[in-house]
């Protein structure tokens, strides 16, 4: 049987590569991100939501901001539509958001069901999108994601630049036909995407061993012909450096890679879920290897940044999201009748109807 | 001049569209290299490329979800459905993800689903589904179902220049029977538009698809036997429904004829009903009947077939009735 190039390979790791290592601005802008999520989901988690003020689910990453930081930091952006990258984030990136430009003020509208949210109040929580910061909404169906991310990869494809697909699941997303279709899709085609697992050994309640009989989510790529590998999700510098190689062998037209970091999700699946069903223990040992204390240590001992220093952005950090949490609060709902408009094409430029057809009066 | 098929209509449609608009590429499985289960994409992959037209993978979710990816970043893409009766497979993504994007956050998603749909050939439970009403019950999408050459093509064109996803259902049982002179310039069949395919005062027949062809000898034998004058409508848009069109023939004749191919209960019968009994109750001089498949799925065995697909004398048997009230 005549083989076709590229159909039959083994998978491989992406080992024998260089990891790219970043700079001391890159990693005190990372360590900023890494708390600037942290802070505003607990804004989210333990105080709005338990305010009342935001209704419906939260969904939060608590312990899981490496992976979306390392990673959403080589998305690149700013440079026009045949340039910039796009990213399909799960629902616990929220990190992506903010790296991509969305103010922390339109989130917490977005979630306060506000009509200045991404959303206009159309959907709740992590559910949003904005081409203009060249993010795909998220939805709830575990792995739609994939194939959508294919298809933005196959456009770059078709038209010949070198921009990148970010793909962002987690492991239980690997369970459903839509996940697999999409990475066989994207296999087969050498698409320029990266497939960025956040295993947090949990969905729902549910754990990996319940979830899947392969040890490592990783190991999947095989079955597809593509490199696959796995990483501690908790350590900020193995995300960037594999994320890195990734998007390197993306853009030189090498197709798609397969990268999971373990990780732990420090919270219930949800706001109103305690996770009992979680040995203590667990919470305990993952608690230990939280990604921000360990950068931060890291960075201590290097000398980078001192306490102090540290202290000020974290005050900088809370000033801001008063004045953001202030900003949402006074937003209004959006008007009853809103609920009719853009399910079509109204017309005028942008696609009218829809949030992303507004004027820029309300963004 | 020569006479163009239903099935070559659609090609030629979708052809000038990848010629006048870069943007517009077609993916499904065998569209390239075999040019189509059908045919439809023929001498396709020559001329446009492999960038063009995308053999996929057997993998309906993965064929729309990409679709929807290339539309989000401004292509136009026309996913095929290599039968219709495979787009359950895709149900989520056309459902959850393409018909309601632009209504969550704005981002319109301008592609087109096709595929060969409808029974007529012993295609058996698998290739002969009507799978309309699947989608018809989702806002966000549009539906349209051509019965004509001309229709064929001027509503693929209307479909690939839309602003939002539409599902494109051609039957299957049309692609070579039917067929007529196309005008040489380019022209659109508005989605959203019925036609008036027959005039008439005493009783109006609502079709869409290979149906109207059932009905048009319906209402020639109503015409000449009983002196019975049928105006037909062909609805060509099942979403949006041209309520105008509807609400005109029951006005016009009150007696009104529902007649489609796909199954009874929750069929697209039963909502054009309740719109007229909603709407011009006054004027209607007997109730709005249905001819319809039963609910059953499509038998294989011609004898079954035959029995499950409504047919001329079942539409006959139905207005003679309705026109007695």
């Amino acid at each position: 049987m005549p083989r076709v190039e590229g159909t039959t390979l083994p998978a491989s790791r992406l080992e024998d590569e260089d990891m790219p290592a970043p700079d001391d601005a890159l990693l005190l802008r990372m360590l900023h991100s890494m708390k600037l999520t942290r802070a505003l989901e607990y804004r989210i988690e333990r105080k709005l939501y338990r305010q009342g003020k935001i209704v419906g689910g939260v969904y939060v990453g608590r312990g899981q901001e490496a992976i979306s930081v390392g990673a959403a930091v080589h998305i690149r952006r700013g440079e026009g539509e045949d340039r910039d990258d796009i990213v399909s984030p799960s629902h616990r990136d929220m990190a992506v958001f903010l790296m991509q430009g969305v103010p922390p003020e339109r989130i917490l509208a977005q979630y306060m069901g506000r009509s200045t949210g991404l959303t206009r109040g159309r959907d709740g929580n992590m559910h949003m999108g904005d081409l203009r910061h060249r993010i795909v909404a998220f939805i709830s169906h575990l792995g739609d994601s994939i194939p959508v991310a294919a298809g933005c990869a196959l456009t770059f494809a078709m038209r010949g630049t070198d921009q990148v697909s970010f793909c962002f699941f987690g492991e239980g997303a690997t369970s459903r036909g839509d996940w697999h279709e999409g990475l066989n899709f994207a296999a087969v085609r050498r698409l320029p995407v990266v497939f960025i697992c956040n295993n947090n050994q949990y969905a729902y309640s549910t754990h990996v061993s319940r979830q899947m009989r392969v040890g490592r989510v990783s190991d999947r790529a095989v079955g597809y012909g593509i490199p696959g590998e796995t990483a501690d999700g908790n350590d900020l510098l193995a995300v960037y450096g594999r994320v890195g190689r990734a998007v390197g062998r993306a853009r030189r037209g090498e197709g798609p890679s397969l990268l999971e970091f373990v990780t732990f999700r420090m919270t219930g699946h949800s706001a109103h879920d305690d996770a009992g069903y979680v040995p203590k223990a667990e919470f305990e040992a993952w608690g230990r290897k939280d990604p921000i204390e360990r950068l931060q240590s890291a960075l201590l001992r290097r000398g980078l940044v001192d306490r102090p220093a540290l202290a000020e952005m974290e005050a900088r950090i809370e000033s801001e999201l008063d004045e953001a949490v202030a900003w949402a609060e006074r937003q209004p709902y959006p008007e009853p009748e809103e609920c009719l408009e853009g399910v079509y094409d109204e017309g005028g430029p942008g696609a009218g109807g829809g949030p992303q057809g507004e004027s820029e009066a309300w963004r | 001049m020569a006479l163009t098929t239903y099935v070559e209509a659609i090609r030629q449609g979708i052809w000038e569209e990848m010629e006048s608009d870069q943007r517009v590429f077609i993916l499904g499985e065998d569209v390239g290299i075999y040019g189509g289960a059908f045919k439809v994409t023929e001498g396709m992959l020559e001329k446009f490329g492999e960038t063009r037209v995308i053999d996929t993978p057997i993998s309906e979710s993965a064929i729309v979800g990409a679709a929807i990816g290339a539309a989000l970043l401004g292509m136009r893409p026309i996913a095929e459905m290599q039968f219709i009766d495979f787009i359950s497979c895709a149900f989520d993504q056309i459902t959850n993800f393409a018909a309601k994007n632009r209504y969550r956050w704005g981002a319109g998603v301008p592609m087109v689903i096709r595929g060969p749909s409808g029974g007529g050939v012993h295609g058996g439970p698998y290739h002969s589904q009507n799978p309309e009403m699947y989608f018809v019950h989702t806002p966000g999408l549009k539906v349209v179902a051509p019965a004509t050459a001309y229709d064929a093509k001027g509503l693929i064109k209307a479909a690939i220049r839309d602003e939002d996803p539409v599902i494109y259902l051609e039957h299957k049982y049309l692609y070579r029977r039917i067929k007529e002179e196309l005008p040489k310039e380019d022209y659109v069949v508005p989605i959203g538009v019925a036609a008036v395919r027959r005039e008439g005062r005493d009783l109006a027949i609502l079709t869409y698809g290979a149906m109207l062809y059932q009905a048009l000898e319906a209402a020639d034998v109503l015409a000449r036997e009983e002196g019975v004058e049928t105006e037909v409508v062909d609805l060509r848009s099942l979403l949006p429904l041209d309520k105008d069109a509807i609400l005109n023939a029951a006005k016009k004749t009150g007696k009104v004829l529902v007649v489609h191919e796909d199954t009874r209960t929750g069929g697209i019968a039963g909502e054009i009903a309740a719109i007229i009994n909603e709407e011009v109750f006054e004027y209607l001089d007997g109730p709005v009947l249905r001819v319809t498949a039963p609910d059953t799925p499509v038998p294989y065995s011609p004898p079954l077939e035959e029995f499950f697909l409504p047919n001329k004398d079942k539409i006959l048997k139905a207005a003679r009735q309705l026109a007695a009230y």
